[in-house]
């Protein structure tokens, strides 16, 4: 899933100087399961808004809802019904969905109120790694399921470097060196003479250096 | 300032304040419980949201508190590590807004110690009256 996390109070303050009827819209997607920007976060940052607010001396009204998903056009809207009755919107799903929502309202300053970090999962309760980096071209076969893209601290595809020591990253010994794994676990599989072909020069077009990415699915258009 | 009386809100576990709730108000107030710190009673503070304490202060407390179990005794395994966590987090916030993190507190006392809750009750109002009106008193939306 999408990793996020809630910006700084004073950042979002900031982007809301002056605004006094706020649409905050929460996502129940990726954002919901992280804890960034599912209801519970919508109540607590339209709490936390309308106490900064206060302070200032500045009222502040807010309509607070989640939508089911903010990257899809599908569900997004549904924000036709609070047309009016806000100066701007303050939309805490990842990136996806503040450009999917800035997208539909041209003429609407539109806000994130959240820091999009990474593709990752759970690890443990409250704690998230990232473990893709969506680069379009997926080598796990060769890498034994472990990403070498997202998780080696260089993106190395001939690993590991010299800073390995002891299985741990030089940037941070609490970093694992995912080429350690990666060469442990090939070993474990029986396949570590793979290790000895060299991957070529990577071609990164597809991570989006080609530009914005698209993907079209002609059997599910309409 | 002298005559500033806060509006103080406290949630409380219910095992933890059993005892004193057992005496009463006039009870309580007789052994110096502060007539301005309103208890609200939780079947257990791991219940408690962030959003609930946030809303006391939009309710124009001046500050607010959270009484648990101890960490390792709680009634519910871990309800008032979490609550001590919540706790932190409305701490973090309101440092974020530039206010004094000190006007939301966690205690974790034993069940059944009657004189410090009503001292925890005491120490919460000394504090606050100390700190001054809350920065949450203005016109409200």
């Amino acid at each position: 899933m999408i990793i996020a996390e809630r910006k700084p109070i004073d950042e979002i303050m900031a982007m809301l100087q002056g605004v006094k009827r706020l649409l905050l819209l929460g996502c129940k997607g990726c954002v919901t399961v992280c804890s960034a920007g599912g209801e519970r976060e919508v109540e607590i940052l339209a709490s936390l808004i309308r106490l900064g607010k206060k302070k200032e001396g500045q009222p502040i009204e807010i309509i607070e809802a989640a939508l089911t998903r903010q990257c899809d056009q599908e569900y997004i809207d549904s924000i036709d019904q609070w047309d009016g009755q806000y100066d701007a919107i303050l939309s805490m799903a990842c990136g996806v969905g503040v450009n999917f929502i800035a997208n539909l309202r041209p003429v609407t300053p539109v806000f994130p109120a959240v820091n999009t970090t990474s593709f990752g999962g759970s690890q443990l309760q409250g704690v998230w790694t990232e473990q893709c980096a969506g680069c379009g071209n997926c080598i796990l076969h060769l890498t034994g399921g472990l990403c070498p893209v997202a998780r080696c601290a260089k993106s190395l595809m001939n690993g590991p470097c010299g800073g390995s020591q002891d299985g741990k990253c030089e940037i941070n010994p609490e970093v694992p060196c995912i080429w350690q794994h990666i060469h442990d676990r090939l070993h474990r599989l029986n396949k570590g003479e793979s290790l000895t072909a060299i991957m070529p020069i990577r071609d990164w077009s597809t991570a989006g250096h080609g530009g914005p990415r698209k993907t079209v699915r002609d059997d599910l258009t309409v | 300032m002298s005559d500033f009386t806060p509006d103080i809100r406290a949630f409380v576990c219910h095992y933890t304040s059993q005892q004193s709730c057992a005496a009463g108000a006039e009870g309580m107030a007789a052994e110096g419980f502060p007539a301005n710190v309103r208890l609200a009673r939780q079947v257990c503070t791991g219940k408690l949201k962030v959003s609930t304490l946030l809303a006391a202060f939009e309710d124009s407390a001046d500050g607010v508190y959270v009484v648990g179990c101890p960490a390792d005794q709680c009634h519910n395994a871990m309800g008032s590590q979490r609550a001590a966590k919540r706790v932190l987090a409305v701490r973090k916030a309101l440092q974020e807004l530039g206010v004094e993190p000190e006007r939301i507190e966690m205690f974790h006392l034993e069940r059944g110690l009657h004189p410090e809750f009503i001292a925890t009750a005491r120490n919460m109002d000394t504090r606050i009256r100390a700190l001054g009106v809350g920065p949450f008193k203005g016109e409200t939306a």
